[in-house]
């Protein structure tokens, strides 16, 4: 048996004195899609921050197929490539043209020509509809447009993980379905994903599994339908209840 | 008002102006570049020698970074650029404008830095970029394009304080002079007017150029 992709042992964070990540236990498998859900505050985003190490954290370790991640340097940009991040205000290279935002990180970071990662970028674009507009800047490009190039911006990078930080909770609703329409085809193709969302749809649709979390501990971990149908823990029940009635 | 053209080298003076400018821009721009890399480096040490630099520089008169350059580095520590007294002072003059108006630079590439959401860094990191790229591919030509309107306000201000290179120039640039031929035919108001009216030449098309480029390579968000 292959031993899992992404491990979490005993990860402890803190900013300043709060205790944001508490003894996080996480594994997730080569093709799992995994849902990290839970109150706001509760640490997803910084959770998902610290597998990449856009965050630091003080003790425990994080170990992406097998490696553990490097403190800084070069080693650590070499590690982040392997993993995809989403993020939700998109975060497309401001001055560079959609073509360019896909090509530069192949170029750049693996030494791919030009040619090679363009034609391979015109691919990507066209897997996730927006291969019409390579020649524009993101700033044309509406937000559920922006989000589908980010994704191809880190697909881009043949991330062994993704990451997807509520990729759909700064769009507007009609914008939201063709992202997610991108995410769950992404999923059946057999991509390993972490991805922060409230969308219950996607979950039930794409997830393996919940992970649901609530002041920096996980509290529970299941499958999306015994996750929504019968959570266990009480605070799971509440959390439910809340983002239910609403 | 023709005599001082025939018996003085009028435009020959505004062309050093014009030269001292240039190379202090070229020069002000690199070292104000990599100082503000510094400023804004994740390494402790190096933002530290950056402040101070800035902090130093940007505080102490341009004359007296003129005449200590001369004075100090030249006559005292033997420090010469060229064999010959003026060449010497001319390279010390460009040395020390793009040393000093660096400090400025930097400044106005931080304040570009600001403009940068902090999204696109971490954009940078997340696909594998090391420091070095995140600041060539995104972060520097974005702050650049925030920071041409302060950009421009420092090349102008650089132009004006090339006059304070007359202090080891002697007549050579514009200023000098400028006061040379007071001294010799006495003070003369159309002449002022003439000296001031090339300056003005120099920087206001500088000016009417940086706004028109500040509003077209501005990066929509
Ligand atoms: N850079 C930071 N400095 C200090 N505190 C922070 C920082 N980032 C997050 N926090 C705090 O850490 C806690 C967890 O934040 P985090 O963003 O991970 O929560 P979250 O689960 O993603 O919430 P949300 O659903 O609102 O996005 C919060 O209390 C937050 O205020
Ligand atoms: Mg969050």
């Amino acid at each position: 048996m292959s031993e899992p992709l992404v491990v979490l042992k005993d990860v402890n964070k803190h900013f300043g004195d709060l205790h944001v990540l508490k003894d996080i236990n996480v594994t997730v498998e080569r093709g799992e899609v995994v849902i990290l859900i839970g109150p706001s505050g509760s640490g997803k985003s910084t959770l998902c921050r610290t597998i990449n190490r856009l965050e630091t954290f003080e003790s425990g370790s994080i170990t992406i197929d097998g490696k553990e991640l490097p403190e800084e340097g070069k080693e650590l940009a070499a590690l982040r490539s392997d993993v995809g991040m989403v993020f939700q205000s998109f975060n497309l290279f401001a001055h560079k043209t959609i073509l360019e935002n896909v090509t530069l990180g192949p170029m750049k970071v693996r030494g791919i020509k030009k040619a090679e990662a363009e034609k391979r970028a015109m691919e990507l674009l066209e897997r996730v509809g927006i291969a019409h507009q390579a020649h524009k800047y993101p700033a044309q490009l509406s937000g559920g447009q922006q989000q589908r190039v980010a994704i191809a911006r880190s697909l881009a990078m043949d991330p062994k993980v993704m990451l997807f930080d509520e990729p759909t909770s700064a769009l507007d609703p009609e914008m939201i379905t063709e992202v997610l329409d991108v995410m769950v085809q992404l999923a059946k193709s057999g991509m390993t994903m972490i991805v922060v969302t409230h969308e219950m749809g996607f979950a039930r649709k794409a997830a393996d599994r919940v992970v649901f979390l609530s002041d920096g501990e996980v509290h529970e971990q299941a499958t999306p339908e015994e996750f929504f149908t019968h959570p266990k823990s009480d605070r799971a029940k509440d959390f439910l209840g809340k983002i239910l009635t609403h | 008002m023709g005599d001082f053209f025939s018996n003085y080298d009028i435009l020959g003076a505004f062309w050093v102006t014009v030269q001292l400018s240039v190379l202090s821009a070229i020069g002000a721009l690199v070292i104000g570049t990599v100082v503000a890399v510094l400023r804004i480096s994740p390494v402790g040490v190096l933002r530290l020698i950056g402040s101070l630099y800035v902090n130093l520089i940007r505080n102490t008169p341009l004359t007296l970074l003129m005449v200590s350059s001369i004075l100090g580095l030249t006559f005292i520590l033997g420090l010469q650029i060229s064999e010959q007294n003026t060449r010497n002072a001319y390279w010390w003059a460009v040395i020390m404008l793009s040393v000093y108006h660096a400090a400025f630079v930097c400044e106005a590439i931080r304040s570009g830095v600001n403009t940068i959401p902090a999204g696109q860094a971490e954009a940078a990191r997340s696909i594998g970029l090391t420091f070095g790229q995140s600041m060539r591919e995104v972060l520097l030509p974005q702050a650049f394009r925030g920071a041409i309107a302060p950009l421009g306000s420092t090349l102008i201000a650089l132009i004006k304080n090339t006059t304070v290179a007359a202090v080891i120039l002697g007549t050579a640039e514009a200023a000098g002079l400028l006061a040379q031929i007071t001294e010799n035919e006495g003070a003369s108001l159309p002449l002022f007017f003439v000296f001031a009216l090339g300056f003005v030449v120099l920087t206001l098309p500088i000016g009417i150029g940086i706004t028109n480029l500040s509003r077209r390579l501005a990066v929509k968000r």
